[in-house]
């Protein structure tokens, strides 16, 4: 009979598990980690100034002009809400294949998604060019007379669609938080600790009777983030699909978006999994070498997929006999932009096949290179979908170059300090394994009586 | 004299606690053993106090499936129901404005909206419901054992519930393999 391996490793007791995921909160930081603390903190302080003078002078700042008017902005907000699905994923549709191998590593991979929507969500803002202006988003009453937004716009498709992703998974996220709050406020011997961790824990004290309630709504919310999670990126693919641009206009779209969200998201975990690992050596107990592995499965898998739904779009520009969409997908791997084209099947395409060999899915800093080229791969997928389609539509008087300035680079860069920040942050302050619900799995795959 | 109002609330999330025996465990087989045993012997509303959801503890105390689900479904339609109420007047009554030649009441365009709708309004009553049955938040609750939130499991009868005989219980709970037995209160 095939073994099942055990999820955590280390022969711990349930007091064990208590003292290991809470001591992270309790004792202070190494150098190693104050040390990338505060780097990753004076990132986080340049994109702020960054944001400031592009609020402040306008988006003149930045690259976008006719006819390239999605830029940045538009491919870096992409980019991290596809991150977040990953965590989704995780959390919610692992929980209800009942995949027991996702609980040590879903508390992290949500907090991905929450850090990574709120990333994302500050760039369609800045965008806008007035971010003051930000609630006219949103429908609501108003003296304008009767003044609505468009609900046949995909962008407020789009609006609708994050804020509620953005919300579900903060509370989902939050409710799972609950109990373990409670755990470290009942071992708190410092006073202040046990105020703060109290008033988060919301007073739980874990009775059957909450329990029963409580995985009743952990799973309702697994099974509403669900169909959320794929909603939301759909939604994302129609601010592109419904667009009547050549590289636009394609049904494929929604999909191909979703299987690259996983793809990209599933990257994005191996990459803070494997500094995780680096930082807290006992989380290597919980985070083991076979969730590393299984995750590098999906992405290999995944990346199956956009490499699929790469070839499939230029089939269907050949098969559709439309020569503008014919020419924008040869213009795209041979044209002026075809340097970001072969970056983005090299990144996405080539790299993961190395995920076939045992050695590239077990060996740390292995996955870890990989990972950072799926990251900057599916960055480069958002720019050749959004850039390239752009810059040469259908009459040669609308061609034009897209160059990025410096302020979209501070942009780019800068919110990978600001998601960095919010993640070692998280990594101090929070139960970053879920406590009480690693420890109903402690005795997976080992033998011990009563057990199953 | 009408109170300060932080104080009302205040007082209405502290909860009361009432005197009782508790029976704390270090293994939790052994809890859920105990808990069917004081249920047959009568015992009607105790507690099983535990740091992670417990197997076969609801069949033990014979705690019926939660209602939530209803609770989503309904407001989950309620939400649908809204969305769609919304987009229809806003876009057909309020002010109706042909925009890309559709029709003022298109309804395809608008399922993204009532979708995201209906998931958020089914969700966030899910856990609202959840906050309302575990009475959360709680201010300062009563806590018998720090560590029944890491590595021990209890048990807990308040006095004078049905079926409450103190030296009967305190038997039972030591029979049953209780690492220690006690008065508390919960």
């Amino acid at each position: 009979m095939l073994k099942r391996s055990p999820l955590v490793t280390g022969n711990k007791t349930y007091k064990d598990v208590t003292d290991d995921i809470c001591e992270l909160i309790e004792r202070p930081p190494g150098m190693a980690f104050m040390g990338l603390f505060l780097s990753v903190k004076g990132l986080f302080v340049f994109y702020l100034v960054v944001l400031a003078c592009i609020v402040y002078t306008g988006m003149g700042l930045m690259g976008v002009n006719h006819p390239v008017g999605w830029g940045t902005d538009i491919i870096t907000f992409v980019f991290w809400i596809g991150i977040g699905h990953a965590g989704t994923l995780i959390s919610a549709v692992l929980f209800l294949f009942r995949q027991k191998w996702r609980t040590s590593i879903a508390r992290t991979a949500e907090a991905m998604t929450v850090f990574a929507v709120m990333t994302a969500g500050l760039f369609p803002i800045l965008h806008t060019g007035r971010p003051w202006l930000a609630y006219w988003l949103l429908p609501y009453p108003n003296q304008r007379g009767p003044l609505w937004v468009n609900f046949r716009s995909p962008l407020v498709w789009d609006v609708f669609a994050v804020s509620t992703y953005a919300t579900v998974s903060i509370v989902f996220w939050y409710v799972g938080l609950v109990p373990d709050f409670a755990t470290v406020r009942d071992r708190a011997k410092n006073k202040i600790r046990k105020k703060i961790y109290g008033a988060l824990s919301l007073g739980w004290r874990g009775t059957a009777r909450d329990w029963n309630h409580y995985e009743m709504v952990y799973m309702l919310l697994a099974g509403l983030s669900t169909p959320l999670v794929l909603s939301v990126h759909s939604i994302v693919s129609f601010d592109f699909a419904v667009a009547q641009l050549p590289g636009w206009h394609t049904t494929i779209f929604p999909p191909y978006f979703v299987a690259g969200a996983i793809f990209s998201g599933f990257g994005m975990v191996v990459t803070l999994m494997s500094i995780v690992r680096h930082l807290v050596p006992k989380f290597k107990d919980y985070i083991t070498i076979d969730h590393m592995e299984v995750m590098c499965k999906i992405i290999m898998v995944t990346g199956l997929m956009v490499g699929y739904a790469y070839a499939s779009e230029f089939f269907i520009a050949w098969y559709s006999g439309s020569s503008y969409e014919q020419y924008v997908f040869v213009n795209r791997a041979f044209g002026p932009y075809g340097w970001s084209y072969w970056i983005m099947v090299s990144c996405n395409v080539i790299i993961p096949q190395l995920f076939w060999f045992k050695k590239f899915r077990t060996t740390i800093p292995l996955m870890f290179v990989i990972s950072i080229f799926v990251n900057i791969g599916m960055w480069f997928e958002r720019y050749v979908i959004t850039v390239t389609s752009l810059h040469r539509d259908f009459l040669p008087t609308n061609w034009g170059l897209f160059k990025m300035t410096f302020f979209d680079l501070g942009a780019l860069f800068g919110s990978f300090g600001m998601f960095f920040l919010l993640f070692l942050l998280y990594l101090r302050l929070v139960p970053a394994v879920s406590i009480a619900e690693v420890k109903p799995v402690l005795f997976v795959g080992k033998d011990r009586e009563g057990h199953h | 004299m009408p109170k300060n109002p932080i104080e009302t609330l205040e007082n209405l999330l502290r909860p009361a606690s009432k005197p009782g025996l508790v029976g704390i465990w270090m293994d939790e087989h052994k809890l859920v053993d105990a808990a069917q045993k004081v249920r047959e012997s009568g015992v009607k509303n105790f507690n099983a106090i535990s740091p992670f959801p417990l197997h076969g503890i609801d069949d033990a105390m014979g705690i019926p499936r939660s209602f939530i689900p209803w609770v989503t479904f309904v407001m989950g339609l309620t939400g649908c129901s809204l969305g769609v109420l919304f987009t229809w007047w806003a876009s057909a009554v309020d002010w109706p404005l042909i925009i890309g030649g559709k029709p003022m009441w298109s309804l395809a365009a608008f399922i993204p909206v009532i979708f995201e709708l209906t998931i958020l309004f089914a969700a966030l009553s899910s856990v609202a419901a959840l906050f309302f049955l575990a009475g959360l938040p709680k201010i300062d609750p009563v806590i018998i054992d720090p560590d029944l939130t890491s590595h021990k499991f209890a048990l807990f009868v308040p006095e004078g519930v049905e079926g409450y005989n103190r030296q009967e219980l305190e038997q039972l709970f030591k029979e049953m393999g209780a690492d220690e037995v006690r008065s508390a209160e919960f």
